[in-house]
């Protein structure tokens, strides 16, 4: 077969383009990272610095804006919140796997709304939360105000990942426990459920990576008051440590940038341990789904 | 025995009540979402008038007489909305392809969990980033003050890198061998498979990633309040460079001081909000459904 010169230049500009592409797939990925790499030092290089016992566990006041009182209040509503939505959501999780029927009209439509749920943004939550919890229910802006909110906000979260794990959990378990008598609500708690606890527990560290990081939803449902030391009455308006960041970034009271780095350092390395927490569960999770 | 028998299936009875009421909540929920915010919003609409509210871009409840329009909110969402597409698609879309057909496996432990990292931080950190390097970028290389559409636009497109990315990738990755194999057979290098072979296969997927972008970008609030300006800006006065407010930022910047027919005219434009995102849920259903079929 004759080879033209048309034929050769032309491959030529095929692997010519062929490269440049290769080039910008790399870029991009390259670009992702550096990115992310950007931001974290941006804040861990202005804001670990800043960090110390009196920011950590002082008094607050207008020369030391302390995070103390808003990290007490983060933990409080995470506490709560996993409380109320945990169980709910596990329910929840093993109904729509372990007993409803395939095309069952009532898994539909709670599939719908748990879909639902999950695409409906913070300020929308925070809009129902101040709607319902504070004014309906008359708690004002408070910290249980929040929890309510943040409750039905994290559900989706809990939900998916409990069925998933659920569904991870291989039949033959199931057929086992059956095969030595014991009953569906048996074999749900005493075999699929422990199996499912690396998955589930995921969601759960999930969850509080939103609860942590959440600003719209908590502004006017929990608010923005700061407390000089730590409460935890449910019923005062209190800022988490998220919110504590987002004051100090715009309200520019001396120091208060720099205060605003410190706390989102501390954001970012609550980020970390929750990123390493579900990495390594996932792990374990994947082992166990080999393993069958 | 027999009795133990009968406890343990009324025992039954009763769990699977008690999981079926907590299915059920998360279908409450969404009904008391849509409940609340419709009883406390509509009235409102209804006051403003349908017309007045969607289609005016007289914002000034606090003005007498006070106008309620919220036409320059609706573009605003929309144009940043837009910008953090056409900056995070084209990125997240071609590091996408990057993780799942270029990447050597050493480097991919440590881009994957980077781009897990991102989807982990909160908007907050993003917004005071860029507050403190976007918009100083954007004021000095295009002048203004910064706080822009533009600065807006960075920052969501960065956002919803990571939900571009990993639902991309994994539509990529579904891409059966085969075809790859076909695409090769005549004579395709690995670049031209990649482009005209695979991704136009995983194309739902990566078509759900862009809409869910969308969602996230259009409902964002505290990052966007940061960097936007937020200044309410008539329609012809809309530029890529000046300030802007969206829905979301209309709410969460008068919220805390509004009462009356204004703090409703609020939650009026969180319904609105709710619309959007409606129609991106029934989007994505849609999709669902099509991928299904085929």
């Amino acid at each position: 077969m004759e080879v033209s010169n048309k034929d050769i230049n032309n491959l030529r500009l095929r692997k010519i383009k062929s490269i440049i592409f290769k080039a910008i797939v790399w870029l991009c990925g390259i670009l992702t990272v550096g990115i992310l790499v950007y931001i974290l030092l941006f804040i861990l290089i202005r804001g670990l610095p800043k960090i110390n016992m009196e920011f950590l566990f002082g008094e607050y006041n207008s020369k030391n804006l302390s995070a103390f009182s808003s990290i007490v209040t983060t933990i409080e509503m995470i506490v709560i919140s996993l409380l109320i939505s945990v169980p709910i959501g596990v329910f929840c999780a093993i109904y729509l796997t372990e007993y409803s029927k395939r095309g069952n009209k009532a898994v539909k439509v709670i599939r719908l709304a748990v879909d639902t749920l999950a695409g409906i943004p913070s300020i929308i939550y925070g809009l129902f939360g101040m709607i319902f919890f504070v004014n309906v229910l008359g708690f004002r802006a408070s910290v249980i105000s929040g929890i309510g909110t943040i409750s039905i906000m994290i559900l989706p979260v809990i939900i998916s990942s409990s069925e998933e794990a659920i569904k991870s959990v291989p039949d033959t378990y199931r057929e086992g426990s059956y095969g030595l008598g014991a009953t569906r609500l048996r074999t749900v708690f005493k075999i699929v459920l422990p199996t499912a606890i690396p998955g589930i527990l995921a969601g759960v560290i999930l969850a509080i990576g939103r609860i942590v990081g959440e600003t719209a939803a908590l502004i006017f449902t929990s608010g923005t008051n700061v407390m000089k030391e730590p409460t935890l009455n449910l019923f005062a308006s209190q800022r988490t440590l998220a919110i504590h960041m987002y004051m100090l970034a715009t309200e520019g009271l001396p120091h208060s940038k720099d205060m605003a780095f410190a706390t989102g350092s501390i954001l970012i390395l609550i980020v970390f341990l929750i990123n390493f927490a579900t990495t390594k569960l996932a792990g374990r999770l994947g082992r166990l789904n080999d393993g069958k | 025995m027999i009795t133990n028998n009968r406890q343990s299936k009324s025992n039954e009875t009763l769990m699977q009540a008690v999981f079926f009421m907590s299915a059920l909540i998360s279908v409450i929920a969404v009904l008391a979402i849509c409940l609340f915010l419709l009883m406390r919003g509509i009235p409102a609409i209804g006051e403003i008038g349908f017309l007045d509210f969607i289609f005016s871009e007289k914002w000034g409840p606090t003005n007498t007489p006070a106008s309620y329009g919220i036409l320059s909110m609706i573009v605003g969402s929309i144009y940043v909305t837009a910008g953090a597409i056409v900056i995070g698609v084209p990125i997240g879309l071609l590091c996408a392809i990057f993780l799942a057909e270029f990447c050597p496996e050493r480097l991919y432990k440590i881009v994957k969990p980077a781009v897990n990292l991102l989807a982990g931080i909160p908007s907050i950190i993003f917004g005071f980033f860029g507050m403190e390097i976007i918009v100083p970028f954007v004021r000095e290389a295009y002048g203004g003050n910064g706080f822009s559409i533009m600065s807006s636009s960075i920052i969501l497109g960065i956002m919803i890198l990571p939900t571009i990315i990993s639902i991309s990738e994994s539509s990529i990755r579904a891409v059966p061998e085969s075809y790859k194999e076909g695409s090769y057979g005549v004579g395709a290098t690995k670049e031209e498979t990649v482009f005209k072979v695979v991704v136009p296969a995983a194309k739902s997927g990566i078509f759900t990633s862009i809409i869910l972008g969308i969602g996230r970008a259009i409902g964002e609030t505290m990052a966007v309040v940061m960097v936007a300006g937020n200044a309410v800006m008539p329609l012809s006065k809309i530029k890529l460079l000046k300030p802007i407010r969206t829905l979301t930022t209309n709410i969460v910047m008068e919220m805390s001081y509004a009462s009356g027919l204004h703090e409703e005219s609020l939650i009026a434009t969180g319904v609105v909000l709710f619309v959007f995102i409606i129609i991106l849920n029934t989007a994505l259903s849609l999709i669902k459904a099509r991928t299904n079929r085929n």
